[in-house]
């Protein structure tokens, strides 16, 4: 076996902060290499060394790479020698198409003239390759976030790619089309490709494979070889967090209400723009104090989209139905009065939606409940400090400072604060939706906690997640969705994934 | 001082980089140009003209803070000044209605501009630049249509009280030329609430937990306030006394500061102009707020119409012509962020100042109105590359 790439003592300081601190990796051609560590571990921040964005010079060490010392100077540098990187938030332009998106900065021309005609076919080819049937002149904006994910990799694979790297790939995919991209990945394998995958999935990593490399504190760790087969998650695990991880959820002895908390009836909603699209089909769901419902669903099965409809309305047309809390009607037409009514929604996208990423933790933890801090419209300061303060301690978010832009943060953190902000409105009922996405193992279980508290003192718990798991892990009962209907339900002790998957695809 | 104390006021000043940085740009260049003009600069009258020549930027950049931090934009408020001082010369001049009515009729026509402008870009989603653009083109417009054409004026001396009338001196018995003891003592006492209140405020804040600012950095940053109070309201009671408009422009600070600062209406705006989508699933109705903040832009432009109208004393079918590039170039110079959510009210007055002072200066050293225009842009160009480049620094 011949080494593709050796990364030999990397440190990266940024101000204040050593992100890497004397890191090497080793990777051998044709293999499968994951990166592995914890939100913040530094994975990412090597990537970016050996894709050129933090240019030679700004970082200590050597990157060894096809057989010569290489000082690249910026991503098209590293691009050149075959090293693509896909990163975690999809580079794509929406409203281009499939082959304008492939092909773009890369164009196949003459004189600056596109080759229309010979881009579409290449594009053609290389859909192929990835297995997506598509046809090259659909927008990007028209195809799921899965077949996106499949363009950029069609993309890698026009430049002549020797060595790609994935940033978190399935970190927005369902079960299935992970599953795809995965086997994909085995395929080029045999191809002679080598690429480095960088994933929290602790089973996916396991699946494909062939060594793995763990990073924790910008250190790395050690590299374990996954090709005898006699690697378990839980040694992965070990070495990430530094600890063991007797148990991936924490315990949790129900307590649960006999009255129903917070019930759904009836509820329907179209898609904004496809009127005769009904999104959520006469939906019944209940939850009764200290319990933790969870509902299961492939990706489009309508749950985010009942969560919000619930939640003020803030999705789709045509709305009806009724929402009960403790037996009686309750309005939610708008987000103020859902608040009001004891609803709060923890939303999947939390950048996007749920997080003024430029303000600072205080201002963020507070904007549902801006009443809890001033009098007459006249803010508090230090009644908000002291909120802060209460939060970042009780749920332990990681900062120096409260004052601290929200966007330095991890993602772990950030989630504690999204979190922070729906408990200070002190809801009855807290729908999360995918609470622990894109954050990692340690984080994780700390959000788990967070949950179980919420149940013990008394809330309705509605946990909206993609990793079945979880579900299975965290919830007492589990509702599953497919095509805008719940499909039935089962109680935590008889489900399992495959009595999820079975119910899911009973038509 | 200890070590960690000197390293938290470096922190700080670093990331307030922004807010103290104009200031001293202010300072300097009002420096700068009163060496160059042989002290003119900062004699009583020209400083006395400084405030009444940019009392109606400053009227507005306040306004458009709140539009700009809110993610939008007001181009249309050159011309509103235009319509509203138009229509107070009709009212008054060709109506013959007195003034203490026509005031507030303007001040309401021009919210009710603002709020039909607000209307179609927080109901509708029409884009704010898109439907300011068109109100630009209506009211300058009906302006025209207004006025027929010619100018209309004089106004009567209650009208141009407004913005040429000063505060009487009250205590030191009404006479002309003579040192007014009455803005003065206004003055002073100004100087003194701003640390008294600022000390109260920090008190509140200790109660609950550590105070951010350090005790140096609260300090000097009020003897420079309270020097430059006393200073300014010295030279000017040398003179005629405070200029009503001055009057008028520091409630208006004063009541936008703390709207922005400390009440939920305001930490509302930014929450809108930050993200949006967050704000309204935190149960913040975006739009109201929108609406709003045009509403009040409106009658802010209404206000500085009337203010220019007075100050003019006459309405022409030309005022107001290209202000609104004026009052949006000094709320970005003073710091606020084209996409929303960034920006301070008090930045936007010292951008206001910025602009005003290099104006005046540049107009008595003779400096011609074409490279007047070239370094204007220039400066606006130079102090948001600043902001970015500091926030890629950090």
């Amino acid at each position: 076996m011949d080494t593709i790439l050796e990364m030999k003592n990397i440190t990266k300081t940024f101000p204040g902060v050593k992100a890497l601190d004397d890191v090497s990796i080793k990777v051998e051609r044709g293999e499968i290499h994951a990166l592995c560590g914890e939100n913040g571990a530094g994975k990412s921040t090597l990537m970016k060394v050996l894709s050129g964005v933090y240019p030679h010079g700004t970082y200590e060490g050597d990157i060894l790479y096809d057989g010569g010392v290489q000082e690249f100077k910026d991503i098209r540098d590293s691009e050149d020698r075959g090293i693509i990187i896909i990163h975690q938030e999809l580079a794509l332009v929406p409203l281009l198409s499939i082959a304008e998106n492939i092909f773009l900065g890369n164009e196949i021309s003459e004189n600056g003239v596109v080759n229309w005609p010979a881009t579409f076919a290449r594009t053609g080819e290389l859909l192929k390759k990835v297995g997506l049937k598509e046809n090259p002149a659909t927008l990007v904006t028209n195809i799921g976030v899965g077949k996106q994910q499949l363009v950029e990799i069609a993309k890698a694979l026009s430049k002549k790619v020797k060595l790609l790297i994935l940033d978190e790939p399935t970190a927005s995919l369902q079960e299935n089309d992970s599953q795809k991209l995965l086997d994909l990945l085995l395929e080029f394998k045999a191809q002679g490709i080598t690429s480095i995958l960088i994933s929290h999935k602790l089973n996916e990593i396991n699946r494909v494979a062939d060594r793995i490399t763990i990073i924790r504190d910008g250190k790395s760790i050690s590299t374990l070889d996954a090709r005898g087969g006699n690697i378990t998650e839980d040694d992965i695990v070990k070495d990430m967090v530094g600890r063991d991880m007797a148990h991936r959820y924490p315990d949790r002895t129900p307590n649960i209400g006999t009255e129903k908390l917070m019930e759904v009836r009836n509820w329907s909603a179209t898609h904004p723009l496809h009127p005769e699209r009904k999104v959520v089909d006469n939906v019944n769901i209940d939850v009764a104090a200290g319990e933790v419902v969870g509902i299961a669903g492939l990706m489009g099965a309508g749950r985010t989209e009942l969560a919000m409809s619930i939640f003020g309305q803030s999705y789709g047309t045509d709305i009806s139905g009724e929402v009960l809390i403790n037996g009686k009607p309750v309005d939610v037409s708008t987000v103020e009065k859902a608040i009001a009514s004891g609803l709060a929604y923890v939303t999947e996208d939390r950048k996007e939606m749920g997080l003024i990423l430029e303000e600072s933790i205080t201002t963020n933890i507070t904007l549902a409940n801006l009443p809890g801090v001033s009098e007459n419209g006249v803010l508090n300061d230090g009644a908000e400090r002291s909120v802060a303060e209460e939060y970042r301690n009780k749920i332990n978010i990681r900062t120096p400072n409260v004052a601290q832009k929200v966007m330095n943060l991890s993602g772990g953190n950030q989630q504690k604060v999204v979190l922070s902000k729906w408990l200070f409105a002190a809801p009855e009922v807290l729908i999360l939706d995918e609470p622990t996405r894109g954050i990692d193992v340690g984080a994780k279980y700390e959000i788990y906690t967070i949950i179980n508290q919420l149940a013990a003192d008394g809330k309705g718990v509605i946990m909206i997640s993609s990793e079945m798991p979880e579900l299975l892990g965290m919830c007492d009962r589990i509702y599953v969705m497919n095509e805008g209907e719940i499909k039935g339900q089962l109680a935590a002790k008889d489900a399992s994934q495959e009595a999820i998957m079975r119910m899911i695809l009973k038509a | 001082m200890t070590d960690t104390e000197t390293k938290s006021i470096g922190y700080y000043l670093r990331t307030h980089i922004r807010e103290y940085g104009m200031v001293v740009a202010l300072v300097a260049i009002l420096a700068f140009f009163q060496v160059l003009t042989d002290g003119i600069m900062l004699k009583p009258v020209n400083l006395t003209n400084l405030f009444l020549q940019n009392s109606y930027i400053i009227i507005m950049a306040v306004g458009m803070l709140l539009v700009i931090v809110g993610g939008n934009i007001d181009l249309s408020v050159g011309s509103v000044v235009g319509f509203i001082g138009a229509l107070a010369a009709v009212m008054i001049v060709n109506w013959d209605l007195p003034t203490v009515l026509v005031i507030p009729v303007c001040l309401i026509a021009g919210a009710i501009i603002g709020a039909a402008q607000g209307y179609w870009v927080a109901y509708w989603r029409i884009p704010s630049f898109i439907v300011t653009l068109a109100g630009m083109l209506v009211f300058k417009g009906l302006t025209l249509a207004l006025l027929g054409g010619a100018s209309v004026g004089p106004f009567p001396d209650s009208f141009q009280a407004m913005s040429s009338g000063f505060i009487p001196d009250f205590l030191g018995g009404f006479i002309e030329g003579r040192f007014n003891v009455f803005s003065m003592t206004l003055g002073v006492v100004l100087a003194a609430l701003l640390p008294i209140l600022g000390l109260r405020s920090r008190a509140k804040q200790a109660k609950f937990a550590a105070v951010e600012e350090p005790m140096a950095v609260f300090v000097t940053k009020h003897a420079v306030a309270g020097i430059a109070i006393l200073f300014v309201t010295y030279l000017l009671s040398t003179y005629r006394g405070l200029p009503n408009i001055l009057v008028i422009m520091a409630v208006l600070i004063a009541i936008f500061t703390f709207i922005t600062n400390s009440t939920t209406l305001g930490r509302r705006i930014y929450a809108l102009g930050g993200n949006e989508k967050a704000a309204k699933l935190s149960g913040i109705n975006t739009k109201r707020l929108t609406f709003f903040t045009f509403a009040n832009m409106g009658m802010l432009a209404a206000l500085a119409g009337l203010v220019f109208a007075a100050r003019l004393n006459t309405a022409t079918p030309k005022a107001g012509l290209a202000f609104e590039l004026d009052v949006i170039a000094a709320v970005f110079i003073g710091g606020a962020s084209m996409s929303g959510g960034v920006g301070k009210v008090i930045g936007a007055v010292v951008g206001a100042l910025i602009m005003g002072v290099m104006n005046n200066g540049m107009s008595i050293i003779g400096v011609g109105i074409d490279w007047q225009q070239v370094i204007k842009g220039l400066v606006l160009l130079a102090a948001v590359i600043f902001d970015v480049y500091n926030k890629n620094k950090a």
